[in-house]
């Protein structure tokens, strides 16, 4: 045994851990009721809570936002090579933790689904005293957890939710997104669509019958109804679905030449096979050769349609192959941590960590009202998106988005696509009353206690 | 009229997958009495032993490029598949090409292996157990594999495509006269079919034609008065679940290319795959395989815009539906006996 | 006492002083140290100990006495908490009018299900229930949607009407102005101890509930459910009419799922549409029977057991684990974190599934067996005094209950 690693933490816990309950001085209590905001830290350390899906169709996604977390933590502490800390146009983080409390995290599994999700949420709330909640892989779960950070009075930092409602309807004053939505997605790729496929085509739409779905589908239809392209028809497919045969076939006879796939994860992967093997990008329709598109792309389970992705566009949040600064130097810390390129979900959640911490930083506190208050109208630069700006009026991020086409020769697992263009933030920015977005009340931030 | 022949294939195809699994759940249970939860959890094995085959063929050796660079900027390097190395680019890649057909040779004896273990070592001991622990202990086991299968697979889908030369789709309706492009099925999902039929074709004659067959079935009718004849029925009855395992098992290999499998597509047949086996009455093999066909018809006939105009939703829960009113019309399903499991 | 045998009696002020003390008994580990992970005496996950201890209960009335094993016990779970979300949003806050509304409609939804399903039995009642909660899953989570707000969950909108609701009042669930949420922590040196508001409400319903459920077990009726999971056909024969005693029993069933879902709802006012998928209602199975179905304490130890592994051991992660084994060298502490890593976090599952599996191996009447033969052990231990060598898998079970 080496004494290196005898230290009087480790010493204390292990009687504790023998001893059964030996008392230990407290690094801080849980629920502080009468302190000036929720779980205020009061000791020498500040808890934040990841509550990502580790089981379940999306724990792949949840491990890689996991992995963004503790990379994030870890420079935040001041370790590794500092990130995208060193590019962040904000120069409030020294590497000393947040104001100067060392970062510890607690981590839970939201299972995907509404229910687990609050549960974990909360004890990480209620027990283990954390001041900020964030993560998450749907746009439902992120919706339920934003409500319940609402109530409890903490901030959430949503993960990966691309539904409108999330800074729409559900908007939420404690709540804050990084992450793009539907209808950005739309309004990027409908002029690159425009520019490819011209203006003439009729497009068949497959949604996953949920709220996501919907607001997708009807983002992309009012983008490229706008442009000249007639609607088909749109299906709605039940989230349960493995087999979309039955729903892809009739496509090819309908007179629609374009099939838009309002599906994500393993619908998505599902729903693409069924139509790639259909045959129907071999086919012609009108004269014309059939397209597919899937307007919210990820890497990650792309990969599980393999080469059904090739030629097809769709939009993410953010790629790997970026050349800014931030990007690479994310990338570069993260591969050389992991050994793989991080995913857009990795990069969003590792983004909220900062914006939170600097945000923390720049209120000279944790409260949730004073940290609201600095990330509102907050400008930035240098994580990886261009010029960001978090509106004030719906807590949602304002930045470019781009548009990517599964890549034709691939030179490595994760080399799936590439960038078509990066469709400039004035052209997906929308008014904070849009009808999409219309009907929420953000409400005043909940500071708890 | 196309559409409904598109419908009715795919009604076939959906089927053959619902029949295959339902034919083992009800051969287990047929013949040993046990409601057996894990029978999806064979199914995702079955499906993993063809990524497995494809991961074994393309085990690759590392050479550096000089030329091209990773996504850090380092020096790239390229994997080689060892098969395209030894047998030379094409040949290779035709190989790895066909992992999922070569798959099927290593599924039979790796699913029968699985269930002489799962037979042997589990469900033995639970004949006389109530079926509640039946049910508890399977879908504990149920889950213990597809957490193991998790632990190496990870949680995304994975593709395994269909050899290339069964990409594509053959279009029906240009020899029957439709217009081209009206009546297209891809060629995998029409080999799936043809299979799934010969499966199910063995299973029956084997069970018919076959002593061994002849005897399972008498102890499935009266297993006391088999073993009183002196005929040991434990012994046929475990290879008989060595058999449902690999039905199971195949149907998991074949539909790989069809749906990229993941670790809890398993879960995901397992609840439709009883309503079938009940539906079609329980015990019955031919009960099942038609209550599958039946179901699989009537989903995809349920998903046409036609009729989904008329019932929204319709599509989610035909086969609940279905379920209740069959059950409720016919008191134990299609071909149900009476006094199984109606206690 | 309460009408109660004494053996009844003792088991009911145990389960009482139990629930009352549970803010210290969950909580024995002091704050901050490593065994603190293993704590679960915070106020969320008492309240779902409580909660899906009256739905076990609930559970444990149809199928422990009668032997119907309903697979769609969830679908009256979502039922009960869309109704009081509803009142919430239609009324105020106010949990009172929320949770009667959930048992009503639950019972009346029990009472078409169960009237419908009750027509067969064995398995084929089995998947009918099955189905039925499949369906209302379906339809909730994409058409119902208006009704449900579908994959989001219901939830309440400063916009909602909320009729009754002013401005003096709490802007979450209350019970006349008490929050649910209202927690007092009492810090004891470096113990903390929670008591909260909603946690004490359900405890105090759940033991009411608990107390009605030795009602019916030992009552005619009760002996009635027996007959029938023992011997319908002779029931029958003797004149008797099973199916209005079935029905009975399943409509209470669901009144006690349904009162869960409404309490549900009023310790955190949303309602997803998952609580009534196939795995919940398999989840209240599993429960009861690893507690040891037709026993009065197993299915609230199920339930106990099972939200356990889920809200504790899914957030152990590998710093945690580095945390715990600090003290190894580093070589070993790796190893050893490798060894555990599959098990805790993202691998809860995988110990979820081998445990179940160990229960019902090793004892088949759950786990109140397990305690009986605990105790049974202790006796014989003491009753030997002294005398070592003794096997403790000899012993004799009794049967559960």
């Amino acid at each position: 045994m080496s004494n290196s690693n005898f230290t009087r933490r480790g010493l204390l816990k292990t009687s504790a851990m023998a001893g059964g309950a030996l008392a230990m001085p407290t690094i801080f209590s849980g629920a502080a009721w009468g302190a000036g905001y929720m779980n205020e830290p009061t000791g020498s350390t500040v808890t934040l809570g990841f509550n990502v899906p580790q089981s379940g169709p999306y724990a792949d996604e949840g491990a890689d936002e996991l992995r963004a977390y503790e990379l994030a933590v870890e420079h935040l502490n001041g370790g590794g090579d500092g990130g995208m800390m060193n590019t962040f146009s904000s120069k409030a983080l020294k590497g000393n933790g947040i104001l100067g409390k060392k970062v510890e995290f607690v981590t839970g599994d939201t299972q995907t689904k509404s229910d687990a999700a609050r549960a974990s949420a909360k004890s990480m709330i209620e027990k283990d005293g954390a001041v900020m909640i964030t993560g998450g892989s749907s746009s439902g779960v992120a919706i339920a957890v934003q409500g319940l950070c609402q109530e409890a009075g903490v901030i959430f930092m949503a993960g990966l939710t691309h539904s409108n409602d999330t800074t729409g309807k559900d908007k939420k004053a404690n709540g804050f997104r990084h992450f793009f939505n539907g209808y950005m997605s739309a309004a990027a790729l409908a002029p690159v669509l425009e520019a490819r496929y011209g203006t003439d085509r009729t497009a068949y739409h497959l949604t996953a019958d949920y709220t996501w779905g919907w607001t997708q589908q009807e983002s992309i239809q009012a983008a490229t109804e706008a442009m000249g392209w007639q609607t088909a028809n749109n299906v709605l497919t039940p989230l349960a679905t493995t087999d979309f045969s039955a729903y892809v076939a009739p496509v090819l006879n309908s007179g629609a030449d374009v099939l838009v796939l309002n599906h994500y994860g393993g619908n998505m992967v599902n729903s693409l096979t069924s139509a790639v093997q259909f045959g129907l990008r071999e086919k012609q329709v009108n004269g014309k050769d059939f397209e597919i598109v899937v307007p919210l792309y990820s890497r990650l389970m792309a990969r599980g349609a393999g080469e059904n992705v090739k030629g097809i566009f769709g939009s993410t949040n953010w790629h790997w192959s970026l050349t800014d600064e931030g990007s690479k130097a994310f990338v570069k810390s993260f591969g050389e941590k992991y050994g793989f390129p991080p995913s857009q979900a990795a990069h969003t959640v590792y983004c909220q960590t900062m914006l939170y911490a600097d945000a923390a930083e720049r209120a000279g506190t944790f409260n949730p009202c004073g940290i609201a208050q600095a990330l509102e109208g907050f400008k930035f630069d240098g994580l990886g998106n261009g010029e960001t700006e978090y509106r004030a009026e719906d807590h949602q991020c304002f930045k470019d988005v781009l548009v990517v086409k599964g890549k034709d020769n691939p030179t490595s697992e994760f080399d799936l696509l590439e960038i078509v263009e990066i469709t400039p933030r004035a052209q997906v920015e929308y008014a904070v009353d849009h009808a999409m977005f219309a009907g929420g009340d953000l409400g005043s931030c909940n500071p708890g206690a | 009229m196309d559409v409904i022949l598109l419908q009715l294939l795919n009604g076939l195809d959906k089927g053959s997958a619902y029949a295959l699994i339902a034919l083992g759940l009800t051969l287990i249970f047929g013949t040993l009495g046990v409601v057996n939860f894990a029978h999806g959890a064979l199914f995702m094995l079955g499906a993993f032993c063809a990524v497995t085959v494809q991961r074994l063929l393309s085990i690759s050796f590392e050479t550096i490029d000089p030329d091209k660079v990773d996504f850090l900027g380092n020096p790239a390097k390229v994997k080689t598949p060892y098969v395209e190395s030894w047998f030379g680019p094409e040949m290779g890649g035709a190989i790895v090409d066909w992992s999922v057909p070569i798959a099927i040779l290593f599924a039979i004896p790796i699913m029968i292996a699985i269930g002489f273990i799962m037979e042997r070592g589990l469900i033995k001991h639970f004949y006389k157990r109530p079926h509640a622990d039946q049910i508890l202990v399977t879908f504990g086991l149920a889950i213990v594999i597809q957490e193991v299968i998790k632990q190496f697979y990870g949680a995304n889908p994975i593709p395994t495509p269909a050899p290339d030369a069964f990409k594509g789709s053959f279009d029906f309706g240009v020899l029957l006269g439709f217009d081209p492009n009206a009546v297209i099925y891809p060629y995998w999902r029409l080999v799936y079919f043809g299979f799934a039929a010969i499966v199910i074709a063995a299973v029956f004659a084997f069970l018919q034609f076959t002593t061994f067959g002849m005897v399972v079935r008498a102890g499935m009718a009266d297993r006391e008065t088999v073993g009183l004849l002196g005929i040991n029925i434990d012994k046929r009855f475990t290879i008989m679940f060595g058999i449902a395992a690999a039905v199971a098992g195949l149907a998991g290999v074949m539909y790989a290319p069809i749906n990229s499998p993941n670790y809890h597509m398993g879960m995901d047949f397992l609840v439709l795959s009883f309503v079938v086996v009940v539906v079609g009455g329980m015990g019955s093999l031919p009960g099942a395989v038609l209550a599958g066909f039946m179901l699989g018809i009537l989903e995809s006939f349920s998903s046409m815009n036609v009729i989904k105009s008329i019932v929204p939703g319709i599509d989610q829960i035909i086969i609940y539906l279905v379920a209740i009113i069959i059950l409720l019309v016919r008191p134990r399903g299609l071909m149900g006996r009476k006094g199984v499991m109606e206690d | 006492m309460l009408g109660l045998e004494k053996k009844d009696t003792s088991l009911l002020i145990i389960v009482a002083i139990l629930t009352m003390f549970a803010p210290f008994i969950l909580n024995p580990f002091p704050e901050g140290s490593a065994l603190a992970q293993f704590n679960a005496g915070y106020p969320d996950l008492m309240q779902r100990f409580v909660i899906f201890g009256i739905f076990a209960i609930g559970f444990n009335i149809l199928f422990g006495l009668t032997g119907y094993l309903s697979f769609g016990h969830a679908a009256f779970l979502g039922i009960g908490s869309y109704s009081a979300v509803w009142m919430f949003k239609l009324l105020g806050y106010n949990i009172i009018p929320g949770i009667v509304l959930s048992v009503i409609t639950s019972g009346l939804f029990a009472l078409l299900i169960g009237y419908i399903s009750l027509r067969r039995s064995g398995i084929y009642f089995s998947i009918l229930t099955l189905a039925f909660a499949q369906m209302s899953f379906a339809l909730a989570y994409s058409v119902l949607t208006p009704l449900t707000n579908g994959e989001t969950g219901l939830q309440v909108y400063n916009s909602d009407p909320q009729y009754f609701h002013s401005e003096n009042m709490p802007n979450i669930p209350h019970l006349f102005g008490a929050k649910m949420q209202g927690t007092y922590s009492l810090e004891m040196g470096p113990w903390s101890f929670d008591f909260n508001t909603g946690y004490y409400l359900c405890a105090i319903i759940m033991l009411g509930m608990f107390y009605l459920a030795i009602r019916i077990f030992r009552s005619p009726f009760g002996l009635m459910l027996k007959a029938i999971k023992t011997n319908q056909t002779r029931m029958n024969y003797t004149g008797l009419n099973p199916r209005p005693y079935t029905l009975a029993a399943f409509v209470i069933s669901g009144m006690y799922a349904g009162l869960a879902g409404g309490l549900m709802a009023s310790m955190d006012p949303l309602a997803g549409a998952e609580r009534m998928q196939w795995t919940a209602s398999g989840e209240v199975v599993l429960m009861t029977i690893l507690g040891g179905a037709g026993t009065l304490i197993g299915p609230v130890l199920g339930a106990g057991f099972i939200k356990y592994f889920e809200n504790i051991f899914s957030k152990i992660n590998d710093t945690v684990l580095h945390q715990w084994f600090a003290f190894l060298p580093d070589g070993m502490e790796n190893f050893v974190i490798t060894i555990i890593h599959p098990f805790v976090g993202k691998g809860w599952h995988l110990t979820l599934g081998l445990l179940f599996m160990a229960v019902v191996i090793f004892l088949p009447g759950g786990l109140v067996e397990g305690g009986q033969r605990i105790t049974a052990a202790l006796r014989r231990r003491a009753g030997r005094s002294g005398r070592s060598g003794d096997d403790a898998s000899s012993t004799d079970t009794t049967p559960a209950e």
